[in-house]
């Protein structure tokens, strides 16, 4: 029988929450790496029981954290507990360094400072994690300050792949509230070679040929708060999310506006609709049903809760712009907690399970599509991300 | 291993904050074999070498130098922001004290 396991990044430490295909009872193991920022896990499709984990810390900076087992244990890669150094050569799991070699790098410039001035590129934490479809020691790393980042040895070393980066338009990326971070890594799974990321705040970029070139996919977007709104970069893009079975459609959740693409992000359109606000960070698709979209509504940029102190689910069955709320099982008054973005998930089962986390550190679950929610647990600490992998 | 060897090495007992003893799977304090002269840089290099995983945890990879929310102290004295190269105390040096590295108070993002 089919199973789930969850895994959920919190602000100290992470989960995994893990049921039958039922998704009813559950088990919740964890916290590892407990009094840690555990800013998002995501398992191989190749490998399932392979893990990989951002481990950061305002103290102690950057770790990399791998599981083999499924969640049940982990290493750092390249440098295991309780191993003798001296018996083999460490390789530095932690080590995120901007390429600006001659050879295959690009030169480390500026980037807009909040107060707009000039200001150093600096590495400071991994905040997506995207294994590749087809190799489970290869990974991409999305990171703060914005680049992407590769291993192909399952985490034990990382080189950046500075074409983004370098892309020329450095200068003019912005940090949003959360730092100028990498957030979103997609792979077009009928095409490797195409991938997407998206930036905070800088918008979204497409590579066709395997992330050695990138072009800003940005038209159709409008950010009245930059001085010009319709620029080709400096969009503050939440998340953006994909239905593998048509990979050309990109639905996105901007700092506001819902946003859609069907041409693989050469042009977005708004399809907000009658969302009460189109402020918010998730967004995601439903695993059979490619016009049926997901996105929890926040107050405004300035006011990151729910509005009227009511948690809901927005589903739209039409790909945008007609939205009903779901509310069968979530809180209905007094709550105001948040949903970061990349705290949504959805599962491959059959009626497909849709999870997130909140920043008041509850997991809610439908096993039908929406209709109807339930925790899965109530008291962790603030959600920072959520990830579900479908278990044969 | 005694404290003062042949070839200046010396044992060298380092405390290390809650969160990286658990990366490094060590206790409280870790004994270190550092070659004279006893300075915190080669105090740590040490240190990174026999716990590799530690490295980036407690100097920049790009700067080595101290990250901001850490804190070295030795013989009751901040020596966060000696440089890295001033021979230790004596007291260190000849294993009756320890090199302290602490997480500040405050700091971090939460």
């Amino acid at each position: 029988m089919s199973s789930v396991r969850v895994l959920v990044g919190t602000k100290k430490g992470a989960f995994v929450l893990s049921s039958d295909g039922k998704r009813k009872d559950w088990t919740v193991s964890g916290p590892f790496f407990a009094g840690w920022e555990i800013y998002h896990l995501k398992g191989s499709p190749v490998n399932p029981d392979r893990i990989y984990a951002s481990q950061s810390s305002g103290w102690f900076g950057q770790v990399i954290q791998r599981s083999d087992d499924g969640g049940k244990t982990w290493l750092q890669p390249g440098a295991p507990i309780g191993e003798n150094p001296a018996a083999w050569p460490p390789k530095p799991s932690n080590k995120f360094t901007y390429d600006s070699s001659d050879a295959t790098g690009k030169p480390l410039t500026t980037h807009q400072w909040y107060d707009g001035t000039q200001h150093p590129w600096e590495f400071k934490r991994v905040w997506h994690m995207e294994p590749s479809l087809s190799d489970p020691n290869a990974v991409y790393a999305g990171v703060e300050d914005a680049a992407l980042f590769k291993s192909t040895d399952g985490g034990e070393s990382w080189s950046e792949l500075s074409g983004l980066r370098g892309h020329g338009t450095g200068p003019h990326w912005q940090p949003g509230a959360g730092g100028m971070c990498l957030h979103t890594v997609i792979i077009d799974p009928s095409n490797e070679q195409r991938m997407y990321i998206a930036i905070s705040a800088a918008g979204a970029f497409r590579t066709d040929d395997g992330c050695k070139t990138w072009k800003p996919i940005n038209k159709g977007l409008v950010s009245p708060m930059m001085p010009n709104p319709t620029a080709e970069v400096g969009h503050c893009v939440h998340h953006v999310a994909m239905n593998g079975a048509r990979p050309n459609v990109l639905f996105m959740q901007k700092h506001w506006d819902v946003m859609r693409s069907d041409d693989a992000g050469d042009n977005w359109r708004e399809v907000s609709g009658n969302l009460p606000t189109d402020f918010g960070f998730v967004i995601d698709v439903h695993a059979h049903e490619p016009e049926t979209i997901y996105v929890v509504p926040i107050k405004s940029d300035s006011e990151h809760f729910v509005p009227e102190g009511k948690l809901r689910v927005f589903r739209s069955r039409t790909g945008g712009n007609e939205w009903e709320a779901l509310e069968k099982g979530l809180p209905q008054k007094d709550c105001y907690v948040n949903i970061l973005r990349d705290a949504m998930a959805v599962d491959s089962l059959d009626k497909c399970g849709i999870y997130f986390g909140t920043s008041g550190g509850q997991v809610y679950a439908s096993s039908d599509a929406g209709d109807t929610w339930a925790p899965i647990v109530r008291d962790l600490p603030a959600v920072l991300s959520v990830e579900v992998q479908t278990l044969a | 291993m005694t404290n003062q060897p042949a070839g200046g090495e010396h044992t060298i007992h380092v405390a290390l904050p809650f969160h990286l003893r658990n990366l490094a799977g060590v206790g409280p304090e870790v004994e270190l074999a550092v070659h004279a002269p006893i300075t915190i840089g080669r105090t740590l290099d040490a240190l990174e070498a026999r716990y590799p995983m530690l490295r980036g945890t407690i100097r920049e990879y790009h700067t080595g130098q101290r990250r901001p929310f850490l804190r070295f102290f030795a013989c009751g004295e901040d020596w966060s922001h000696e440089p890295l190269d001033r021979e230790l105390p004596e007291a260190v040096i000849a294993g009756r004290e320890s090199l302290l590295v602490i997480g500040a108070i405050a700091g971090g993002s939460n």
